[in-house]
């Protein structure tokens, strides 16, 4: 157990190292740091030096290799845009990506797993088909629309939320939480529900087809020979079994969550690390990009370890399966 | 838990601490970026500027016209063609209570144009800034320098103190690796005193209750609150929902949206920025062209037809909706140096002269070239050259549009990688033609004619550059001037096409200053 999480995280190194390197060898082509440092109308010679203090005319894998051995000694570097070190600069964004990361996930599951459930056991039923359609809607519209309509009925025509910003935030010294205050949880509301909505429709429909499978299966049959209670056999039996590739999906979109909160955090004005990427990438601000794809590629795989880790809490049948073969199944 | 409880006696010792709350008038505006950041030499940078312009002054500033008025100098004189005296302004005191004087000036100049600074380019005419007494300054330029005020007017004074105290008296130098206490913090003489600066969130100043100014002062404000909102869509709706007072830039299409909500309107007035096509047209070739051994833009009737065939009403019209203004030159009509000569373009559209002309130069058939246009820089910019192209195409030349964003374009274009390109220009740093004509026209030779690579070059307008950058003389400098530009226009040394609108969106009775170099100055903002 113990070698199968070593070696996951020594994979998890080797990964990030590639997406380093990848990243790095794309840089260049997104453009000139040096046009957002310098005015318009600064000399040749005064970008030329620039350039040179900044390490940018060297060749790609020299400044990679730079960068690596920084990295390696805790030192993140220095953002060109903001000229704050990048591990300040993400570790003051993190709270507010990963609380609105939480609230999307809290919807997606609270509300998507139930109404699975229900759509699964009342398949005919005319809520069931209104809902089917609906999470269509849900699973094809694009996040930024979304967006954009929540904040036009709820901001423009209701006025009851804000249309962007965190609202007021308590800060707890290493963390800012909107948690604390009424405008802060108001401000939650809208990128929430537009971040979490695909995932929500996405597990709503996964829980659905998984309920359907279970339940023509023949020990669910037995069960209610055996005169087992609905209940008991819907929520004890059924949904237990469903619950593995639920974990696996809602895991990995939990990684594209952080990943791609960059639409919602953009159109909110969501001061998280979605947006703080989004800007580098405007800027060419390589420190932030280099740091937040490395922490990005981080993140999946410490995910995608959880979960495997999970499927050993749900599922009896792997414990043994990796028993017998000695821990390497993975 | 310790630390919340505090903050929340802070809070309402601030509540009590305002004395009365009905005249207490907290403005809410919102832009499409942030300020960078809030030390005023960390970069050269038109809205950093101008945020920090709230809190921290210069010897001279602007006023709501663009005329130059002075700000911690009262008064100066000449002492030579080279020698500046300025007579600073006795009693003002920085926000921490410590007063203004000449060794803020020396310390403050010594700073910004340190070999390391990155803001050096700002004040590259001045030689030296020299202390007289404590409230006395000499600066000497290299050469007359007739648009020193303009130059001087970008250096905010920072308090030498403050700067020991957080040992920021070295520039901020983005090669260190280190942050700077300047970054995130301000201080200054200004009308506004910076509580909170929290990147790409919000920003917090109040009023100062003993600016210098206080006597004179336009403004009726106790608190403003920035912040920056990036897509266009989210900016409209916040104003329109009523979470802000005022926000800039409006959309073209959401103007009628923004008025036809009550209780909101447009305000809208003629900007700096004047865009135009440029060209490599002192090249041997052109890479991207099918004509091959010359280059087609050499010849003068090529030019004349590619400017002929561009139908500006109707990109004025249908791209810009009406909010552009057309331009004869490539300078806006407010920009110091400009005259009623250069009004009016140099020819009407007329696509069968454009044939002809054609024709006549050899290529009945038309060529190709391609245009490099940014995406994500000017108002509508790629609806622009899409719709040129599409003009062009009728007198059949075949301009191929290779769009791309602004931190791709504008390094494409300067190293001369562009045969024709859009560019838009403002000269905000210096509100005058000099820097226009150094800039766009002049030749390329590495320093001067940075956006002119192989471009325009015409020995006598070289010439008249450095003339008009030294004349101290109005009347001879605008005959330069005059004679500068009436070269560049009929030897269409690149198409002008048009000046922006800034178009800023209010909440009814909010009462602006809309300056043409789309700065927000607080200090002419009056709440109803």
């Amino acid at each position: 157990m113990i070698a199968f999480v070593l070696r996951r995280l020594f994979q998890a190194l080797l990964v990030m190292l590639a997406v380093g390197m990848v990243a790095f060898a794309l840089f260049r082509y997104v453009g000139d740091p040096i046009e957002s440092m310098a005015a318009e109308d600064d000399t040749a010679e005064f970008r030329q030096e620039l350039a040179e203090r900044l390490g940018l005319d060297d060749p790609a894998i020299v400044q990679f290799g730079r960068y690596i051995l920084n990295c390696l000694r805790g030192d993140l570097g220095i953002s060109y845009r903001n000229k704050r070190p990048v591990a300040e600069l993400i570790a003051d964004r993190l709270p507010a990506t990963l609380e609105l990361v939480l609230c999307a996930s809290i919807v997606a599951l609270v509300i998507g797993i139930p109404l699975g459930v229900y759509t699964g056991l009342h398949r005919n039923t005319v809520t069931s088909e209104v809902l089917q359609a609906v999470s269509l809607f849900g699973i094809s519209m694009p996040t930024f629309l979304t967006g954009i309509i929540l904040i036009l009925i709820f901001s423009v025509f209701l006025n009851v939320l804000p249309s962007f910003g965190r609202g007021e935030v308590v800060d707890l010294g290493w963390w800012t939480t909107g948690f604390l205050t009424v405008s802060g949880l108001k401000a939650l509301i809208l990128p929430s529900i537009t971040l979490g909505l695909f995932q929500m429709t996405l597990l709503m429909r996964l829980v659905r087809t998984e309920m359907l499978e279970v339940l023509r299966t023949d020990y669910i049959k037995f069960a209610r020979a055996r005169g087992l209670t609905d209940r008991s056999i819907n929520f004890g039996h059924a949904l237990k079994n469903t619950l593995v590739p639920v974990i696996t999906v809602a895991g990995m979109k939990l990684g594209s969550l952080i990943a791609f909160a960059i639409i919602t955090e953009t159109v909110f004005q969501w001061p998280g690390m979605g947006f703080l990427f989004i800007q580098a990438v405007h800027n060419v601000d390589i420190p932030v990009m280099g740091a937040y794809l490395m922490m990005i590629a981080l993140i999946f795989v410490i995910i995608n370890l959880i979960v495997d880790l999970l499927y050993y809490a749900v599922d009896p049948r792997l414990r043994i399966d990796r028993a017998v073969a000695g821990g390497y199944t993975s | 838990m310790k630390r919340l409880a505090l903050a929340c006696a802070a809070a309402a010792v601030a509540m009590i601490g305002v004395s009365d709350p009905a005249a207490a008038k907290t403005f809410r505006w919102a832009y499409q970026g942030d300020a960078a950041e809030m030390d005023p030499q960390a970069r050269r940078e038109t809205f950093t500027d101008a945020v920090i312009a709230n809190v921290m002054e210069g010897l001279v500033r602007y006023d709501e016209n663009l005329k130059i008025e002075p700000e911690l100098a009262t008064r100066w004189e000449l002492l030579s063609p080279t020698v500046w005296r300025f007579y600073l302004r006795e009693g003002v005191k920085f926000h921490n209570g410590n007063p203004f004087n000449a060794d803020d000036v020396i310390t403050t100049y010594k700073r910004g144009t340190d070999e390391r600074s990155p803001w050096k380019g700002a004040l590259i005419a001045v030689k030296d800034i020299r202390k007289v007494d404590d409230f006395t300054v000499d600066v000497e330029t290299h050469a007359p320098y007739p648009t020193l005020l303009s130059d001087l007017s970008n250096m905010m004074m920072f308090d030498q103190e403050w700067l020991v105290e957080h040992n920021a008296l070295d520039p901020v130098d983005p090669g260190k690796g280190e942050e700077g206490y300047t970054i995130r913090h301000a201080m200054g003489t200004g009308p506004f005193i910076l509580e909170s600066y929290r990147p790409d969130d919000q920003t917090i100043m109040v009023v100062n209750p003993d600016w210098w100014d206080n006597a004179n002062k336009k403004h009726n404000l106790t608190k403003v609150i920035f912040r920056p909102i990036k897509s266009a869509a989210t900016r409209v709706a916040a104003l329109i929902s009523g979470e802000l007072d005022m926000m800039y830039p409006v959309p073209l299409q959401d103007i009628g949206r923004i008025n036809n909500t009550a209780g909101y309107e447009v305000l809208e007035a003629p900007a700096l920025r004047t865009l135009f096509f440029g060209w490599r047209m002192s090249a041997d070739e052109l890479p991207s062209s099918n004509v091959k051994g010359k280059n087609p833009l050499s010849d003068l009737r090529v030019r004349q037809a590619m400017f002929q065939a561009l139908d500006m009403d109707t990109i004025k019209a249908k791209v810009m909706r009406g909010h552009s203004e057309i331009v004869g030159v490539i300078m806006s009509r407010f920009l110091g140096g400009y005259h009623s000569s250069m009004d009016g373009r140099v020819l009407s559209y007329d696509p069968e002269a454009a044939k002809k002309l054609l024709a006549e130069a050899g290529y009945p058939d038309g060529f190709e070239v391609e245009l490099v246009c940014p995406n994500d820089r000017y108002i509508n910019d790629e609806a622009i050259c899409v719709a040129a192209v599409g003009m062009w195409a009728k007198v059949g030349v075949k301009v191929k549009l290779n769009s791309m964003p602004k931190a791709k374009w504008s390094p494409t274009l300067r190293q001369g990688n562009a045969d024709m390109f859009l560019l838009g220009w403002a000269a905000s740093t210096t509100l005058d033609a000099h820097n226009v004509l150094i800039n766009l026209a002049h030749s390329w030779d590495g320093k001067k004619g940075v956006y002119n690579p192989q471009g325009y070059s015409n020995n006598r307008l070289d010439e008249l550059t450095e003339l008009i950058g030294k004349e101290t003389n109005p009347e001879q400098r605008q005959l330069y001037i005059n004679e500068a530009f009436k070269l560049h226009k009929e030897e269409i040394g690149a198409i002008p096409l048009h000046s922006q609108t800034l178009v800023w969106g209010v909440r009814n009775g909010v009462k602006v200053a809309q300056p043409a170099n789309n700065v927000l100055m607080l200090r002419y903002v009056q709440m109803p």
